[in-house]
């Protein structure tokens, strides 16, 4: 039996969520391959071929999945299916569009954004925000799974040798098409993937004002994001948004400014290993979080803290 | 043209959850229901179509237990015209909620299918996915801005890296994010009017739909409890134990 991972990609190079999601599907115990569909995705089809962990490489090079159109990338999966007993994706917005298809056109059950798993049959995944963990069996003959990143530390990147087959490609559903994208461009590390995030809240009145925020990641190397009233607000672009349904990011140390701890925020970051929280308010639900707590106004702390810091 | 808006009655989002001790589940009994957030902002879309004239009919759908009935009322007030309730216990699951949406889809004949994206209970982001496949219709998900263009929809979403917006054909089904819309506040006069609407109940056999779950869940536990932190009273303090005792920046 064989697991198939879905790599996220952008044509030219593999997301690091595809990586996460190798290590996920190595804990089933069963060999990996890793389907690449694009268009003029050979690079990406290359770099996964060097995962550690992966057998084989299968990719489909054709004008139907330029973009990861949910009804074309589905189709496809499931055209492939009948080979694998474990069909996964990463639990990004890319993942969570399209595997659901799959899984309902196979009529099984998918499992979403796992944190663990226990068996073959058997994955552990955050419910209500993240206040309980639910250990869920599944009975269907291909488990359907979305795996949260955060949860699995990457495969190694080098060192695979894995064999790269084209697999025959499907058509064009033609019911929808690409318009247009609109994605922030950083010079920081993307937030699921950042050691340190500096993060702003409502407290920070302005998007102008992010920018105390942006000297203190520039002098920490870190990725910034954002509360959702931060991104209500206009203060920031959406996809800063951490929280239940924004992104979920675990990082070494998560720095809290102006942001009251709201349960669907702390549901996005509260794996984070060490977590500032600086706010005004020593009633904020943060600082029971926190494991050290600032109560300050940030406007004057937070460029004390950028100038206090080496680098 | 015709739109279905399912929405789903779901633990309120201000409910700190509890765990039960026997490991069964989450504590329900006597705490506040509402309707999930994402899905009503669908509802609210929805009834916005039909005031720009582009709807003509908003027929909403729940499945779930008797108390749904609550729920439908509250989509009734907010302006759509029928609801219908599918009487099913509280444990369905996504693939099942979407074979029922699927056979009221094909009854109903709508150009629109609209719900949240998610459930905030179970946090599953699947049956819109799943509904659209099984019709065989696309799919625009996390939707922050739905715009009628010639013959379908142009639907902005948010993704991971920004937004990214795509053309779909009608017949589709739309997910909503967060900043779809705000939905508005219901009022007395319109839950009023809400009582007189029509709301019919039927039977997954009726249907013929098995809604049987898929997944067993053996165990529902806490997450493991974060150590207590302390108060740092200055920044020279802060930047100490970070370099110190947490040992996360040089």
């Amino acid at each position: 039996m064989t697991t198939l991972v879905v790599a996220e990609h952008d044509n030219a190079t593999l997301k690091a969520s595809t990586l996460n999601t190798v290590a996920a599907a190595a804990k089933i115990g069963q060999p990996v391959h890793v389907l690449v569909a694009g268009h003029a995705c050979a690079p990406a089809a290359q770099a996964a071929g060097k995962i550690q962990g992966v057998d084989k490489v299968r990719v489909v090079d054709a004008p139907p999945y330029a973009h990861p159109l949910a009804e074309n990338l589905a189709a496809l999966v499931v055209s492939m299916a009948n080979a694998y007993s474990h069909i996964m994706a990463p639990a990004t917005t890319f993942g969570k569009n399209f595997l659901p298809r799959v899984a309902a056109l196979l009529d099984v059950a998918q499992v979403s954004d796992i944190v663990g798993v226990e068996s073959p049959d058997t994955f552990v995944r955050p419910i209500y925000a993240g206040n309980a963990l639910a250990t869920v069996q599944s009975g269907d003959r291909i488990k359907v799974i979305t795996v949260r990143t955060t949860a699995f530390e990457a495969a190694v990147a080098d060192g695979g040798s894995a064999p790269v087959e084209a697999a025959e490609a499907g058509t064009d559903a033609g019911v929808s098409c690409f318009v247009k994208q609109e994605l922030t461009k950083s010079a920081r590390p993307e937030l699921t993937a950042a050691r340190i995030i500096v993060s702003g809240g409502r407290g920070m009145g302005s998007g102008e004002n992010f920018k105390l925020l942006e000297a203190l990641a520039d002098k920490l190397g870190a990725a910034v994001g954002a509360s959702r009233a931060a991104v209500d607000s206009g203060f920031v672009p959406n996809d800063y948004q951490v929280g239940q349904t924004g992104k979920v990011v675990a990082p070494e140390l998560y720095i809290a400014v102006g942001i009251s701890g709201a349960i669907q925020h702390l549901a996005g970051m509260k794996d984070s290993k060490v977590i500032v929280a600086i706010n005004k308010d020593a009633e904020a639900p943060i600082f029971q979080v926190a494991d050290y707590g600032l109560v300050a106004d940030l406007f004057q702390v937070v460029p004390e803290l950028t100038a206090k810091l080496n680098g | 043209m015709k739109v279905l808006v399912a929405v789903k009655r779901v633990v309120d989002f201000n409910v700190k959850v509890r765990v039960k001790a026997d490991g069964t589940g989450v504590e329900t009994a006597n705490v506040k229901m509402s309707m999930n957030p994402f899905d009503e902002i669908a509802v609210e879309e929805a009834v916005r179509l039909k005031e720009a004239g582009a709807a003509s009919e908003i027929v909403v759908v729940s499945i779930g237990p008797a108390q749904s009935q609550e729920t439908l009322r509250t989509a009734l007030a907010i302006g759509a015209d029928r609801a219908i309730l599918v009487d099913a216990s509280a444990d369905v699951q996504p693939l099942g909620v979407a074979k029922a949406l699927a056979q009221l889809a094909r009854k109903e004949a709508p150009q629109m299918v609209i719900l949240g994206k998610q459930a905030i209970d179970d946090d599953c982001n699947q049956t819109g996915q799943m509904l659209a496949a099984l019709l065989g219709w696309p799919q625009a998900t996390f939707a922050s801005k739905v715009k009628l263009a010639s013959g379908g929809l142009e639907v902005t979403r948010e993704v991971d890296g920004g937004l990214e917006t795509v053309a779909v054909k009608l017949p589709a089904v739309v997910t909503t994010d967060l900043r779809l819309n705000e939905p508005r506040y219901v009022t007395l006069p319109n839950i009023m009017k809400a009582k007189k609407k029509t709301l019919d109940v039927v039977k997954p056999q009726d249907l013929g739909v098995d809604l049987a779950p898929r997944l067993k869940t053996l165990k529902v536990v806490e997450p493991s409890k974060r150590k207590a932190g302390a108060l740092v009273k200055s920044v020279e303090e802060l930047v100490a134990k970070l370099r110190n005792e947490a040992k996360v920046i040089p």
